[in-house]
């Protein structure tokens, strides 16, 4: 599938209901705090980077891209031991990314989301690492095999998931 | 400077955001403590999520029950047979192991030993995770509430799990053995090796410390040293797998969790651990051969006749005390000398006896669990028909004629 280059009024603008825009990251989050008991290995997906990216990518806007990317990523971080925005910084940027990239590039098919995806995955993960170990002093190990692999798992889940939250967009 | 900021208004609020969190987590990490100022964030966060996952344990282990209780009761009988000859082996297992421990407390008491009890429990249900590779907690569903704490141990049947490292109203956080943040102390079992059991960012156990001229064998099991005054000491962390050299003069020892980390479905939370001499109840089972030889007519007069043993037998120079206790002992007239504190031959090897002693505590101890000693002394000394005891004010009566006086004649 081709990543068309489209200009800025061909590309659809949407936006969410108020208990959509709420509901649907609190539930990513509590699905990627609970699944991981009963299904171990699902740790490796991160359902609330999907969603920050599947937002960022419909609205089409930067600003609300990054405060929804910093919003859940603070959320995601209020549920670990650690300091509070690690993976707020991350998400901000994955945020403002995915929007940025949103607004030039018609990602509404399969493959451009998948591709996004695994960007965004390794994006998101490098600067994880960058603000766990620069500022915060974690030791974390950098195992390309490990990202990569998370990271086409990811753009797979991405793929369905994307698809099922394509149903709560409603045309801005 | 207005223009500049109209024009690049989306990178400036991206700058800002990332300004304002990049501080916040300058001020969290300058702070070495909790940081309070960020408990309410989680507080909110983990009180939004902890419902639905109560929730939805509590439905799915309803449903479970109703399953396993009500409708798949297939090979239930036959279970319950073997159950049940398992309790009667298990029955004679204890009985012997009572023994032992009545034992081994008199060896603890004599030498001033103090152990970690754990007094009070409460169990608790896992509920979440981080949902992170890079935070290795998990929350249960019982909190202040219940009595938790910070740094409570949390353990299962099989071992250590980790501690909580905070505690709310309904809920705690607790930190699991294979976080890179946490470390518990840790001894191997058999060659009583010390170090500090840590998690790898892979998730991984090691044992750290551990210096590299030391032997460590594969297979050996790794027990909570009682060092870091939170985990109570001969808890099972985990046996190891791989020993191989680590970074400078230590060794890298790699350890398989006793308890399986990613499958936890219920804890138990240590809430209350007291440190006392163990004591020698006077409730504690006596054998039937001491009961026996206490109230029978038809027993003869064991006293007298270990006082006359033990005269002529009892080392020169030996002190008068030790001779004294000659009365009360039971070494030479019971074939089992489990009822006596430790054994010594002379005044002079009592002191070697009981370093040796001390060393032995260095056992693992289960924390209120009968333990059987290690004491290899007292054994080879059990055979010894020469022996003295010197049990120092034990309540309970000497296996057999503690009081000669009582007995009926």
């Amino acid at each position: 599938m081709p990543i068309t280059y489209t200009s800025g009024e061909q590309v659809e603008v949407y936006r969410f209901s108020a208990p959509a825009a709420v509901l649907i990251p609190l539930i990513a989050l509590f699905l990627q705090a609970f699944i991981p008991l009963r299904l171990h290995f699902f740790s490796i997906f991160d359902l609330p980077l999907l969603v920050v990216i599947f937002f960022a990518v419909a609205r089409r806007s930067q600003v609300s891209g990054l405060l929804t990317g910093a919003a859940i990523g603070l959320l995601q971080d209020s549920l670990t031991h650690q300091p509070i925005g690690v993976y707020g910084i991350a998400k901000t940027v994955v945020g403002f990314g995915a929007s940025s990239l949103g607004i030039k590039l018609d990602v509404e098919n399969v493959g451009a989301r998948v591709l996004l995806t695994l960007f965004f995955y390794v994006v998101h993960e490098f600067v994880y690492f960058l603000v766990a170990r620069g500022l915060v002093g974690l030791t974390l190990e950098w195992s390309w095999a490990h990202e990569l692999g998370s990271a086409f798992a990811n753009a797979i889940l991405a793929a369905i998931v994307f698809t099922l939250l394509d149903r709560f967009k409603l045309r801005a | 400077m207005e223009n500049f900021l109209s024009r690049y208004r989306n990178v400036s609020i991206l700058v800002a955001v990332l300004f304002a969190q990049v501080l916040g987590l300058a001020v969290q990490v300058k702070r070495s403590t909790e940081n309070e100022s960020t408990r309410l964030i989680r507080v909110w966060t983990v009180s939004a999520v902890s419902p639905f996952e109560k929730a939805i344990v509590w439905f799915q282990s309803g449903i479970g029950s109703m399953w396993h209780n009500y409708v798949y009761l297939r090979g239930v009988r036959q279970e319950n047979r073997e159950l049940k000859d398992e309790i009667e082996k298990l029955r004679v297992e204890r009985v012997r192991l009572i023994d032992d421990a009545e034992q081994a407390r008199r060896l603890q008491s004599l030498l001033g030993f103090k152990e970690q009890y754990i007094s009070k429990t409460v169990a608790a249900q896992v509920i979440g995770s981080s949902g992170s590779e890079h935070s290795r907690i998990i929350y249960i569903d019982k909190g202040t509430n219940d009595g938790l704490a910070k740094d409570n141990p949390v353990i299962t049947a099989d071992g250590v799990v980790g501690k909580v490292t905070q505690a709310n109203g309904s809920v705690s956080q607790v930190l699991l053995i294979n976080d890179q943040s946490s470390g518990v102390g840790a001894i191997l079992e058999k060659s009583r090796l010390q170090g500090i059991l840590r998690g790898t960012p892979a998730g991984e156990v090691v044992l750290e410390k551990v210096m590299s001229e030391e032997t460590v064998q594969p297979g050996e099991k790794v027990l909570t040293s009682g060092g870091d005054q939170i985990f109570p000491k001969g808890l099972p962390i985990g046996t190891v797998t791989k020993v191989s050299a680590g970074p400078e003069v230590f060794l890298n020892v790699r350890v398989r969790p006793a308890t399986n980390l990613s499958k936890l479905e219920e804890v138990l939370v240590i809430t209350k651990k007291e440190e006392r001499t163990p004591a020698i109840t006077e409730s504690s089972p006596s054998r039937a051969v001491d009961i026996l030889s206490q109230r029978l007519p038809s027993v003869p007069d064991k006293p007298r006749e270990t006082a006359e043993r033990s005269k002529t037998t009892s080392a020169p120079g030996q002190s008068a005390e030790s001779t004294a206790a000659a009365g009360s002992t039971t070494a030479t007239t019971t074939p089992q000398v489990p009822k006596v504190a430790p054994v010594v031959k002379s005044t002079k090897d009592a002191s070697s006896e009981i370093n040796t002693g001390t060393a032995s505590q260095q056992s693992p101890m289960k924390p209120g669990v009968a333990q059987k000693p290690t004491v290899p002394p007292v054994k080879v000394l059990q055979q010894s028909t020469r022996t003295v005891v010197t049990p120092p004010k034990t309540e309970q009566p000497a296996a057999t004629t503690a009081q000669p006086e009582d007995k009926p004649q």
